[in-house]
């Protein structure tokens, strides 16, 4: 008993313990998430020797447990997509979006369809969708849910639950594609750069599944840095991270994300998903 | 009449298997059944390393406080509070801590040791009020209360404690893999990943190691190492995420609050109206659909469950098989038994798409091996005659009739834990209650995730109540170690 006691007093000894001098970072998982460790691990080196501190990247299972860490301050950075950042901020005062990816200023959700539908390509809204069988990605994802089910509510004018016959959370953008080009739903959203990955990774059929339309652009993908970095890292820290992320031009680093280079960001530039989250239900 | 149910259920059960082409994806598994590769994952060590630290310290600590409470059981609120702690499942109780406390070590060990102090109370209760009264009659008048308990009563209880501690280690090594589907770095963490990406040699070298790790448990499972291990699981658990105070109090002083009330200024009418519209809300389009998905999947699986034990008892037992026969049976049974159904599920989700199919085969094989174990291995002790007969007649005639009883007295004691699973399968995407959860919990919407958490909770406390006024009204008693 006696040692069991002993033992439960470390756990809670070990944990209290703060690790204060290392700035820690997560990242969204929305894609291929094995390596996801290996890939960030590469980001986190980089700006350790830019930052001069050490640097950690955590891995979560999912978009909510990023934004927890953000909030709970055990991640005081992270790269997230534009509705998990706007979640993320909305948590944590002073917090601020620093720096997007440059795709993200102008991100394009591509609605997908298996051959078999018979659906194709065009340029207004499908509504030949209605009534079959939809998978979206993550339930909290901008790009694979909050975009997708804004346009299929105003184009359909009805819940995606009223509209499709089955609706189904695949969890990543990767397995959205897979799921519709099995044929295990018939129509699926998904975020066009995952599409152009696993189109170049040669992991998609054109003969089973293809883009029957594209969404008009919005902002997406975003780093967020802590209101509080500063007390602990130093007056300018926010400036420096910025100025890291800003400076990052190699690509293999790059390709992590997957990203052409990073520009300035702010908070105000998320305000349309803001908007559509509240409008669908998904903020309060 | 529980046939009938699950018929009746059958009908009301969306079992559409939707997968146009499941079979090359089934092809896929099998080949990478066959050519388990450890080499593919980051980190393999550091996760075999943390599923066995979260499993030993949260059945560890479990077993503190679970011997404590069951010391004071026959306080109501004692019994009330077990009951209530052990019809959340630990996956439920991750996700709540996750939001508590983050990826910090103690969010795996107390999501483990909440739930299994609360089981692990009512069975070591049963055990001290089942042991044999003799000894503690025979001490002399005037001895200690304390001493009694010591001398007279625990020894007898002893063994008994162990071997159901030894078993909860074992289901406590498979929820602390599960618990990786959440975030936690145990197993079920690369496995996710590994099912998502679709490498399936990666999944099976995963598997097969967890099947190693439940299958040697007796040679390194000892008592004079215990100390040990629990030292060597504390060093292995992840460090360097703190804990923060104001983290634990906003989370119960404002993020479980109904967002009426959180956000209003003061209680009056208009708050109150709000508030009446966003339970009115959850109930009608979350609540009451969840909860009625999660009773016919639970009914069907507890039928499925039924009608597999009794067709996989025979498998390992003396009576109908040889020993080659047998042997093939017990692999097939440990495989089933020791998958969590979190898994099975998760493979049959990924074969025929989003149904309640994958679920009522994943909860009826898992389940029904469990049964079929427990039945067979009774089976091995009876006595039959010389002349009885043999195959299908000895089965219909003789074994079927004499195991019945304790086949459905097993049966009805996992429709709890049946229920349990089925809620949280929606995680998976079945729409049970699990699904809605997982939703809130994705919004950030504590305060919805912590409504229908209860509503699961007083489903799980109904049916086990009903299950346990069925036992007692046909007098049937499960065995000691077999909870």
């Amino acid at each position: 008993m006696k040692k069991f006691l002993t033992t439960v007093m470390c756990v809670f000894g070990l944990m209290s313990v703060a690790h204060a001098e290392t700035f820690t970072f997560t990242a969204i998982p929305d894609e291929d998430e094995s390596r996801l460790r290996a890939r960030f691990d590469k980001v986190a080196t980089y700006l350790s020797d830019k930052l001069g501190v050490d640097v950690r990247y955590v891995p979560v299972k999912s978009y909510a447990a990023a934004v927890t860490a953000f909030r709970n301050d055990q991640v005081q950075m992270a790269w997230f997509g534009g509705l998990s950042g706007v979640r993320a901020r909305q948590l944590v005062a002073g917090s601020e979006a620093v720096a997007q990816g440059y795709e993200d200023q102008f991100f394009i959700t591509y609605f997908i369809a298996n051959a078999k539908t018979g659906l194709s390509a065009s340029d207004d809204f499908p509504s030949g969708i209605k009534g079959k069988t939809f998978t979206f990605g993550s339930k909290g994802s901008t790009s694979g849910r909050l975009m997708p089910e804004f346009h299929i509510r105003e184009k359909l004018s009805g819940s995606p639950d009223d509209v499709f016959k089955k609706v189904g959370f695949s969890g990543d953008h990767s397995r959205t594609i897979a799921l519709v080009q099995s044929g295990a739903y018939e129509v699926g959203a998904v975020n066009f750069k995952v599409w152009g990955n696993e189109m170049k990774a040669g992991k998609i059929d054109p003969s089973k599944i293809k883009i029957i339309w594209k969404t008009p652009t919005y902002p997406d993908y975003q780093w967020s840095v802590r209101g509080d970095v500063g007390k602990k890292f130093g007056a300018d820290f926010k400036a420096k991270v910025t100025k890291a992320l800003l400076d990052m031009k190699d690509p293999d680093l790059l390709s992590s994300f997957p990203r052409k280079s990073f520009v300035p960001a702010a908070n105000s530039d998320y305000k349309p998903i803001l908007d559509v989250g509240k409008s669908i239900g998904l903020i309060d | 009449m529980f046939v009938a149910i699950a018929v009746l259920g059958l009908f009301l059960a969306d079992l559409e298997i939707i997968g146009a082409d499941p079979w090359s994806e089934f092809g896929r598994m099998a080949l990478g059944a066959v050519t388990p590769d450890f080499t593919a994952t980051d980190r393999l060590f550091d996760a075999v390393l943390q599923t066995l630290a979260f499993a030993i310290l949260g059945v560890a600590v479990a077993n503190v406080f679970g011997f404590a409470l069951a010391l004071a059981f026959h306080y109501r609120f004692v019994r009330v509070g077990c009951a209530f702690i052990r019809a959340i499942h630990e996956l439920f109780w991750a996700l709540i801590f996750l939001q508590i406390f983050g990826l910090s070590p103690l969010t795996g060990i107390l999501a483990i040791a909440i739930p299994y102090a609360g089981i692990i109370a009512k069975v070591y209760s049963e055990i001290l009020e089942e042991a044999d009264p003799a000894p503690a009659r025979a001490a002399p008048s005037g001895s200690g209360a304390i001493s009694i308990f010591l001398f007279a009563r625990l020894p007898d209880a002893w063994v008994h404690f162990k071997h159901y501690s030894l078993y909860r280690l074992e289901c406590g090594l498979r929820s602390s893999a599960v618990l990786g589907f959440v975030g936690l770095p145990t197993l079920g963490f690369h496995l996710d990943s590994a099912f998502k990406q679709g490498s399936y040699s990666e999944v099976s070298a995963l598997l097969i190691l967890f099947y190693i790790i439940i299958a040697t448990m007796r040679y390194w499972v000892h008592k004079r190492l215990l100390p040990a291990y629990l030292i060597a699981a504390v060093i292995a658990l992840p460090s360097g995420v703190s804990i923060s105070m104001t983290n634990v109090v906003r989370f119960f002083t404002e993020d479980i609050l109904p967002h009426p009330i959180r956000v209003a200024e003061s209680i009056d009418g208009a708050v109150l109206e709000k508030l009446w519209d966003w339970i009115a809300n959850l109930l009608i389009t979350q609540a009451v659909p969840g909860a009625f998905n999660t009773i016919v999947l639970t009914m069907i699986a507890l039928v499925g469950a039924g009608a597999c034990a009794l067709a996989m008892f025979p498998l390992i037992s003396p009576k109908f098989f040889g020993k080659k026969g047998r042997t093939i049976g017990h692999v097939l049974l440990v495989v089933a038994r020791s998958t969590p159904e979190y898994i099975l599920a998760y493979v049959f989700l990924q074969l025929w798409g989003p149904s309640m199919a994958p679920a009522i085969v994943a909860l009826s094989l898992h389940n029904g091996a469990i049964i079929g174990h427990l039945i067979g291995r009774h089976t091995e002790s009876m006595a039959t005659r010389s002349d009885s007969p043999k195959g299908l007649n000895l089965y219909g005639y003789e074994i079927l009739p004499r195991v019945y009883p304790q086949f459905l007295a097993f049966l009805f004691y996992r429709w709890e834990v049946i229920m349990r699973e089925t809620a949280i399968l929606g995680i998976l995407g079945i729409p049970t209650l699990g699904f809605y959860i997982d939703s809130a919990f994705a919004d950030i919407r504590y305060d919805r995730a912590l409504v229908l958490i209860l509503l699961t909770a007083f489903l799980n406390i109904g049916v086990d109540a009903l299950s346990r006024r069925i036992r007692y009204r046909l007098r049937l008693k499960t065995t000691l170690n077999h909870a």
